[in-house]
């Protein structure tokens, strides 16, 4: 008898994330320090639950428009304008998303037919190259180097191009190198994706989080409002992982199409979440000063010390990750986390996760208490002195 | 007085921890060791940086047996010095922990800690209510310090989230 798969080819093909693996083995082990955590240290703003509660108090309990409340657009339109310089229209042009992530699944479900190319820039989250599988697509990984501080370069982009690319997929300040592109390295890759006539799908989930110069939005760049997707949410910045809410600013024509999509499949972003949303623009951006002071020393601190112990380590512009190389041990990425994860109950990510380029690095969140970032590096300094060759 | 961005971070920094170690102070800012040093002198010279506390949850401390009352005192203010003449006279007294000029209904907070309530309250009718320009006295006794200074006493901070994500 055959046996039949009750499990898709392409589902059963995907690789399950390696972050996967590291997770269960350092889960069951106690007095870990994780460096390991994609999320914010904070609890949401007190006066971001308040609203919640008060939401639910209140009975705001039934879906609300596909595209989200529309005082929500309206608030997500005017922040997208006084921090980014970019205008949406919250009619047609803004979609509140369950989470960054459903953002960019239907942004590819929407843009790509069977066989298209997105170009994916690793290291990098580690859905992106799934996610351009499952919509049908074919990820082109483009593999950036730690001599450029991780940034796609203009050469790199234009050979990973062929007659079947249809996106660019951009992170930046980026997961896990922090790497952010400046202006003019934006305006660089712009000439070509307008050369090329391809999309910039611009993931900005972490936009909030730029510690050097102000953050510019690929969509901000001239000419590329047309051909750019922007996807943020409350996650990062404003320390809500949690609630699970995005949203996705487009072009009309795409952004109509989304909601197709959208409303299909979700209806629409969880009621209360999208209330406490609301609040956290309305008042909150105080709040994200705040964290953002608070990771930065955290950041200053974490690259300086990683340097002194031998972990070299380039300077992040955002995001709150350090990628740091671990090339002086001769140790794979893996073999440095699970050692470091059992010799000192120390966590972090092994670097070839994100991809290739990864290899023979870490990453490690800052995204912790000084005490706890302290006592990581004390770990990892005895660590280095008896593995350095 | 303007102080600089770093100025400012060290402040913010110190002000939450000023037992931190001024190596990783330096680390946090772009300051060297020897510029924290340099800075943190100067803030002291200019009575930015006044002192450094420690915030005592002394309700924990059986020996301890303290009480704190907040006063709200009416002045008559007086020709050419205002409220200051009335405060300097206030917060001279030892029992005095704050003095504060405020609006609204009555003109100067007044912060008091004794050993016993009878403490207090003996200093308000002998000391304070007696001076010549208070007018009125109202005292409130505190009962129980939830936040003090921007710190919950009662916080335990646990980390909620998974240890390995995305």
């Amino acid at each position: 008898m055959i046996k039949t798969s009750y499990v898709s080819r392409t589902v059963a093909e995907l690789k399950p994330s390696g972050i996967r693996r590291f997770f269960d083995l350092a889960a069951n082990l106690e007095g870990v320090i994780s460096l390991g955590v994609g999320e914010p240290d904070f609890v949401t703003s007190w006066a971001v639950r308040e609203a919640a509660i008060n939401s639910l108090e209140e009975g705001f309990t039934s879906y609300t428009a596909n595209a989200g409340l529309y005082e929500l657009r309206a608030e997500i339109s005017g922040y997208m304008e006084k921090q980014f310089h970019v205008s949406y229209r919250p009619e047609d042009q803004i979609i509140v998303t369950v989470g960054a992530s459903q953002a960019l699944d239907i942004t590819l479900r929407t843009i790509l037919d069977p066989g298209e190319e997105v170009i994916v820039v690793e290291p990098c989250f580690v859905a992106y190259a799934p996610l351009v599988t499952m919509a049908g697509g074919v990820p082109v990984t483009v593999q950036t180097s730690k001599a450029d501080d991780f940034k796609l370069t203009p050469e790199q982009l234009e050979a990973a191009i062929t007659p079947k690319t249809k996106a660019v997929l951009i992170c930046s300040p980026n997961n896990p190198t922090g790497t952010q592109l400046g202006q003019e390295e934006l305006v660089m890759l712009a000439d070509i994706v307008k050369k090329h006539d391809l999309l910039v799908i611009s993931d900005e989930i972490y936009a909030e989080l730029a510690y050097d110069e102000h953050f510019t939005s690929f969509a901000a760049i001239d000419g590329m409002f047309e051909r750019t997707i922007v996807i943020n949410g409350f996650s990062k910045g404003f320390a809500m992982t949690g609630w699970r809410l995005g949203f996705v600013c487009a072009p009309k024509e795409i952004s109509e199409a989304m909601l197709k999509l959208h409303q299909y499949a979700m209806m629409c972003a969880p009621t209360m979440a999208q209330h406490a949303a609301l609040e956290a623009l309305k008042h909150g951006m105080q709040d994200v000063e705040d964290m953002r002071r608070s990771y930065r020393r955290r950041r200053n601190y974490i690259v300086k010390s990683f340097n002194e112990i031998g972990l070299e380590c380039h300077n992040p512009g955002g995001a709150f990750y350090a990628f740091p190389s671990i090339e002086k041990t001769g140790m794979t990425s893996m073999e440095f986390a699970e050692k470091l994860l059992t010799e000192e109950l120390v966590a972090v990510v092994p670097g070839d996760v994100f991809g290739q380029s990864g290899e023979g690095h870490i990453r490690c969140s800052y995204a912790s208490s000084m005490e706890q970032l302290q006592e990581a590096l004390k770990r990892m300094e005895r660590f280095m002195d008896n593995h350095s060759k | 007085m303007h102080l600089n961005e770093e100025e400012l971070e060290v402040l913010r920094i110190i002000e939450n921890n000023s037992r931190i170690d001024m190596k990783d102070l330096a680390k946090m800012t772009d300051l060297s060791e020897a510029d924290i040093e340099i800075t943190l002198k100067k803030l002291e010279e200019m009575r930015v940086i006044v002192r450094y506390l420690t915030v005592i949850n002394w309700a924990k401390v059986d020996e301890y047996h303290g009480v704190t009352a907040m006063i709200d005192v009416k002045v008559t203010p007086k020709r050419g010095v205002g409220f200051d003449e009335v405060a300097k006279r206030i917060y001279k007294f030892k029992e005095v922990q704050s003095v504060y000029l405020m609006s609204g209904a009555y003109d100067l907070s007044v912060i008091v800690e004794g050993r016993s309530m009878n403490d207090v309250a003996k200093f308000v009718s002998e000391k304070l209510s007696t001076l010549d320009s208070v007018i009125s006295t109202t005292t409130h006794f505190i009962m129980k310090k939830y936040k003090h200074d921007g710190t919950i006493f009662d916080q335990t901070e646990e980390d909620k989230r998974i240890v390995v994500s995305p």
